[in-house]
């Protein structure tokens, strides 16, 4: 028994003798050789892991690159839209129109009064075209009421950036409405009598300007362009002299000139002078003429005031035995804007194209409207019209309304 | 031609060979890096990116009246200012402003390239003086009044709006935080 114990005392002693001798024993390294291969291994690896790195920074490059060309290639491929349209980037269109409804002793009617289509196109930065055409009257052809005509055309080239020239049939520079008419920028459904009558507005002609700026808010404008052709069975009135480029009669040409002053923000002034040697074309009972023409145009805050004088002066024995050697009038028109949407207005116009002699014919008329833009292209227009004419003539009173849009 | 046109013919000439001898491109009164350059001091930040999504699409389509023309509008911003490039059409022609905001307000509204043949006066001090200052009100419009040019309604009108536009997207960068 005492054998047996010591035995297996000592065996225990060596097993447990044995598992500490080997915990304590160092573990197996590699060999320098195994290290150089399992070094080389891993930078193998390293290098494996950069190349993919690289190609994925350059799909991340190219992925960029691409997204770039495509926002790009998007941004150039959208139509403008901006007031003008852009049929492509050379070529706009745009226009106006307007309705009128009026109830006066001389008619009471609804008529599209005009709707006008322009086209522009540039040919280059510097050099374009720009046309107006207006079918007038909503109808036109044998006996109807109403007129397709070309209000413009011409061709405009940049001489640097402040002078430019054209040629072709173009809007003369006199007045306020006559080169700025659309519904959205005037009081009143219809054009104010003084310059319809006098300057006559919309008066257009073919021949060649230059306009430009001289200095800051001073700019120019001189044209040489075919005159008017009125005459005695006409009582010599500018109005019916308006040739339109139709086939226009240039045995005397008109030269116009303006000088305008836009210096302060919401002023203008300015003044026009136009010359035409024989107003008739040719009739033997007249000779030249003179127009001058002046006005302010002021917009500032809330208020807003239009005042404008225009004369002519007819020679020859014609125009004077019947007053006409004498035809000017004048307007003054104070506004008020309440705000974006709503304006109300006054008008005092008086005229008179016979005013060389002392019969009574002056014409007077009294205008008071409101316009509401409920966009600011787009205009509804109401005005109370009430004359007050001297000897004659019948006065016409009423009321007109008036739907007119730009674009 | 007669004798009598003589007078008009000369004027017409003398201003053409006037206009003629000044060779510069038409409406470029100032390069966008030049514009940069200028308002930086000479050495303009690197550009930044907004994109116009969401609800930032939705405010600049309603001050403009319609989309911008690009999917996203870079601008130049250091310390509390902003400069921006933006273009909108007068009647006919895109108008090139260059604008700077600082503090939420506008600080300048300068034309760079101006191709409209008509409504150029906008270019000049004397009009683009009135925005100096001007900010934004809640529904998005200047704060005050801006007189127009007459004849250059729509040059005008398209001012106001790039001055509008400008502000909001002022306020909606880093640039416009009021944290010190």
């Amino acid at each position: 028994m005492k054998q047996t114990m010591h035995a297996l005392a000592c065996g225990t002693a060596l097993l447990l003798a044995s598992l500490g001798a080997s915990a304590e024993l160092p573990k197996q390294r590699p060999t320098m050789e195994e290290m150089w291969q399992i070094i080389q291994q891993q930078q193998a690896e390293i290098e494996a892991l950069k190349k993919q790195q690289k190609t994925t920074d350059q799909k991340a490059v190219t992925a960029d690159r691409k997204a770039e060309a495509a926002v790009v290639a998007v941004e150039e491929s959208a139509t403008t839209t901006g007031h003008g349209s852009l049929l492509s980037d050379k070529t706009s269109i745009g226009g106006y129109g307007e309705m009128h409804y009026n109830n006066l002793d001389s008619k009471k009617e609804i008529d599209f009064h005009r709707f006008v289509l322009f086209f522009g196109h540039e040919f280059t930065d510097k050099l374009r075209m720009y046309s107006e055409l207006e079918l007038e009257h909503a109808v036109s052809g044998d006996s109807e009421n109403g007129e397709v005509e070309l209000e413009q055309g011409y061709i405009e080239y940049d001489l640097n950036q402040n002078h430019q020239v054209k040629g072709g049939l173009f809007l003369l520079p006199v007045g306020i409405l006559n080169e700025t008419h659309e519904p959205p920028t005037f009081y009143g459904v219809e054009r104010n009598p003084v310059e319809t009558n006098i300057i006559p507005t919309t008066w257009r002609a073919g021949g060649g300007a230059a306009n430009g700026e001289i200095a800051p808010g001073w700019s120019y404008d001189i044209a040489i362009h075919e005159g008017l052709k009125t005459s005695a069975d006409d009582s010599y009135k500018v109005r019916d002299g308006r040739q339109e480029n139709s086939e226009a009669d240039a045995n005397d040409l008109a030269g116009t000139g303006r000088l305008k002053w836009t210096g302060i923000p919401g002023v203008e002034v300015a003044a026009t002078v136009q010359y035409q040697s024989d107003i008739t074309q040719g009739e033997s009972n007249a000779g030249h003429a003179w127009l001058y023409e002046a006005h302010t145009d002021i917009q500032h805050g809330p208020f807003g005031l239009r005042a404008l004088y225009a004369r002519w002066n007819l020679d020859g024995g014609g125009p004077k035995a019947i007053g006409a050697d004498v035809q000017e009038g004048f307007y003054v028109e104070p506004s008020y804007r309440f705000n974006a949407k709503f304006g109300i207005f006054a008008r005092y116009n008086q005229w008179d194209n016979a005013a060389g002699d002392s019969t009574d014919s002056k014409m007077k008329q009294y205008d008071a409207g409101i316009n509401y833009w409920p966009y600011p292209d787009v205009v509804l227009k109401a005005d109370l019209q009430q004359q007050d004419n001297d000897g004659k003539k019948k006065n016409d009173n009423g009321f007109n309304l008036g739907i007119g849009f730009q674009y | 031609m007669s004798a009598k046109y003589l007078p008009l013919l000369t004027t017409l000439l003398l201003v053409l060979t006037c206009a003629c001898s000044l060779a510069q491109a038409r409406g470029t009164y100032q390069t966008p890096e030049d514009f940069l350059a200028d308002v930086f001091s000479g050495t303009p930040p690197k550009p930044e990116t907004l994109w116009l999504q969401g609800d930032i699409k939705k405010q600049v389509t309603g001050i403009l009246g319609h989309p911008y023309q690009a999917l996203r509008i870079r601008y130049w911003g250091k310390d509390r200012r902003t400069a921006w490039i933006l273009e909108e059409i007068g009647k006919e022609q895109p108008i090139t402003t260059g604008i700077v905001v600082n503090n939420g307000k506008l600080e300048i509204v300068r034309v760079l390239i101006f191709r409209e043949s008509r409504g150029a006066e906008i270019r000049h001090p004397f009009f683009t003086d009135q925005f100096k200052d001007a900010g934004l009100t809640g529904e998005q419009q200047l704060d005050r009044h801006i007189d127009g040019i007459s004849g250059a309604t729509l040059s005008v009108r398209a001012l106001k709006k790039l001055a509008r536009l400008a502000l909001y997207l002022h306020s909606r960068t880093a640039y416009a935080d009021d944290t010190p």
